[in-house]
């Protein structure tokens, strides 16, 4: 079986690493690493596993951003996808959910011949979901997000999809598009001769005229939603802070306080 | 809208740099130039201090959108029980009819045998429900309800549709969003009609400067109001120029109206032409997990432990806490990373937004995802270690020390308070 997979990553910062100026109350930016979004690592481990399985598997991926969005192709190259293909062109920045899913399916039908699109449900910086299953629409593919357990058998998939309070088991035929969650897999790390390969590897760039995209259909001012306003929220009065010498004291003071304020009678 | 450097008045002093979140200003000499990362958040605008940075609105006009009335709600349903997110958007949809002006909130009702439910949809607020029944609708299919929603979307003209940000929700509205080529926000935490009761939020809980804004606007737009940048901003959307203007909105944020039996409605059935060739996945089955369901949205006292716990068998003094003060079990990520609780506790960005009455934060230093999901709660009492711990920052009541030695005395006072009181 000789699958070709796309999937879809996008380079994020690290927002676990990002803090508020608490005197300025605005983000602390520097020193803040730009990483491969967790969820999209999830959807490339799981395209990597089939290919460990039938090694004739062919996996491309496929990002949006900056320039410097190429390092996340060399890092997904390094962990074993076969190509990399970066679409950034000054025409799609600042492209919302709607202008971004109109750029990569456009970057899809370019690239062609596939089986299977693969996902992450979610970028930590923007939290949506939306891209996914846009694209799946755009490119009039069924889809399946929420991806916790895959397996394939020629052309059907049956994944679980993971709901609130349990999952739903699903079948789907190929070609579709699925999103990954953390439960699927946990991804690899890059192999030293992957690292090596991977530097040295051709990374195509696309752009609005390679994709030819209709310039109404991306970038800022095409996309339907704009920002309004943007803002930190403020931070809350500082608490009260209970140091009296022994634990008992402060559990009595805690709940002496309590009972005032009648939250406990 | 974009985002512009007025060379004349910049400067170079980078501090437009150091405020973009998204690494979107570069210097060029000592000039600052936007580049393609811009999403046009307006951080830099509030940070400059010479007026350099402007916002500009495209001059083009917009379309028609009279054409378009009435908010609608996804009232979501799962084997024929309402989702209590669907009546907490009753709620927020008549909230937001009211402040648009002579404008029903409808019910968007997709199943298969979902007459029962039609009385609390009215009981809860809606004027209209809008029912789409056929077999094929038995479970949630993305391709069978995207198909019949957007179809009824497009034979009513809707001008707000609201979706339970639920797994559910956020899977069928991007698709639907994608057919009818409009804009679509995730994962709201606040919606706005009325520009007065935005300002007044703006002015209550942030530190923008709303001099600007005119409280008497008739902007009948929807502010929708969501968390980006994990938790770290806060960003006000917009959907100016397309129609319906659609959200998904957090579970458990918004208002439930009080169930009134008495209230009725209007019954529209809606035709549909869905056929079975139209679903392309086969749903096998629908499982629920035979772990023990935390409802964390609809607790009042949540009692979460985080990596300060030490090893799993913390969770047991948590447990006794959460049994004592009549709460349920929450937690760090940190804590279901390590395997010591199942996710399904899991408060923050990534896991479980709360709002409880009283939140205990045991152990849990207070990484920026876990006080996004936390820190609107009514009180915050933290016990941790370390003072200078993140949690003391959003906390109402601190206590530096030993969880292990402070919990089980808060157990024993709050036990000694309960008897004094049954006395």
């Amino acid at each position: 079986m000789a699958l070709k997979i796309i999937v879809c990553a996008k380079q994020v910062p690290d927002t676990n690493e990002v803090k508020i100026d608490p005197v300025k109350n605005t983000l602390i930016r520097e020193g803040v690493p730009s990483i491969l979004n967790h969820d999209d690592a999830n959807a490339l481990e799981e395209a990597l596993k089939i290919k460990d399985q039938y090694p004739d598997t062919h996996i491309t991926v496929v990002t949006m951003g900056p320039p410097q969005a190429k390092d996340l192709l060399i890092e997904c190259m390094a962990m074993g996808a076969d190509e990399g293909i970066l679409l950034s062109d000054r025409a799609l920045g600042g492209s919302d959910t709607w202008a971004t899913s109109n750029a990569i399916a456009a970057a899809v039908n370019k690239i062609g011949d596939y089986d299977l699109i693969f996902a992450g449900r979610q970028a930590i910086d923007g939290d949506t979901a939306q891209v996914g299953p846009q694209v799946a629409e755009k490119l009039g593919l069924p889809q399946v997000t929420y991806v916790k357990e895959f397996s394939i058998n020629g052309k059907e998939v049956t994944v679980k999809r993971a709901l609130e309070d349990g999952y739903e088991l699903i079948k789907i035929q190929l070609p579709c598009v699925l999103t990954a969650i953390k439960e699927l897999n946990t991804p690899r790390y890059m192999s030293i001769g992957g690292i090596y390969d991977a530097v040295k590897a051709d990374i195509k760039v696309w752009g609005a005229k390679e994709l030819e995209l209709d310039l109404n259909t991306v970038g800022l001012e095409a996309s339907p939603t704009n920002v309004f306003r943007s803002f930190t929220p403020a931070p809350k009065g500082k608490g009260i802070m209970l140091d009296k010498d022994t634990v008992e004291e402060n559990a009595h003071a805690l709940l002496e306080m309590l009972q005032e304020k009648y939250i406990i009678a | 809208m974009a985002i512009q450097v007025i060379n004349d008045k910049c400067r170079g002093c980078k501090l437009c740099v150091k405020a973009c979140p998204f690494d979107a200003i570069d210097m060029v000499g000592k000039l600052a130039v936007i580049n393609e990362k811009c999403t046009a958040c307006a951080q830099c605008i509030a940070a400059c201090p010479f007026d350099a940075i402007e916002q500009t609105t495209s001059d083009e006009g917009p379309v028609d959108l009279s054409a378009y009335k009435d908010v609608w709600v996804y009232t979501e349903q799962r084997a024929g029980k309402l989702m209590n997110v669907a009546l907490e958007l009753l709620g927020e949809g008549s909230k937001l009819a009211n402040e648009i002006g002579d404008r029903k909130v409808c019910a968007l009702l997709i199943g298969h045998e979902t007459d029962h439910l039609i009385p609390e949809l009215y009981a809860y607020g809606a004027d209209v429900v809008y029912q789409i029944d056929d077999p094929l609708l038995k479970n949630y299919t993305t391709d069978g309800y995207a198909k019949v929603m957007t179809d009824a979307i497009r034979e009513f003209k809707p001008e707000i549709v609201l979706f339970g940000a639920t797994h559910i929700g956020r899977d069928l509205a991007p698709r639907v969003a994608a057919r009818l080529d409009t804009g679509l926000t995730a994962d709201c935490t606040r919606l706005d009609v009325n520009t007065g009761n935005y300002i007044n939020y703006l002015n209550k809980y942030t530190t923008l400067d709303t001099s600007g804004m005119d409280p008497n606007s008739d902007d009948k737009n929807l502010k929708q109001t969501r968390p980006a940048f994990g938790g770290n901003i806060m960003a006000t959307i917009i959907c100016p120029k397309k129609r319906p203007q659609m959200s998904t909105v957090r579970p458990g944020v918004m208002s439930k109206l009080e169930k009134d039996p008495s209230r009725t409605g209007e019954l529209i059935k809606v035709n549909h032409s869905l056929s079975k060739s139209d679903i392309r996945t086969e749903v096998v089955e629908v499982v629920k997990a035979a772990k023990e369901l935390v409802s964390l949205t609809d607790a009042e006292i949540i009692c979460s432990g985080g990596r300060g716990l030490g090893d799993p068998s913390g969770f047991e003094l948590i447990k006794k806490l959460a049994d004592t003060v009549g709460g349920v079990v929450g937690s760090s990520r940190a804590a279901v990373d390590a395997g010591w609780i199942d996710h399904s506790h899991q408060v923050g960005q990534t896991g479980t937004t709360v709002k409880p009455k009283i939140y205990f934060a045991c152990g849990i230093s207070g990484a920026i995802q876990h006080l996004a999901g936390m820190q609107t709660s009514d009180l915050i009492i933290a016990i941790n270690k370390d003072p200078d711990a993140p949690i003391f920052e959003v906390a109402d009541y601190g206590i530096v020390g030993d969880l292990y030695k402070v919990v089980p005395k808060i157990i024993e006072e709050w036990n000694r308070v309960k008897e004094e009181h049954n006395k």
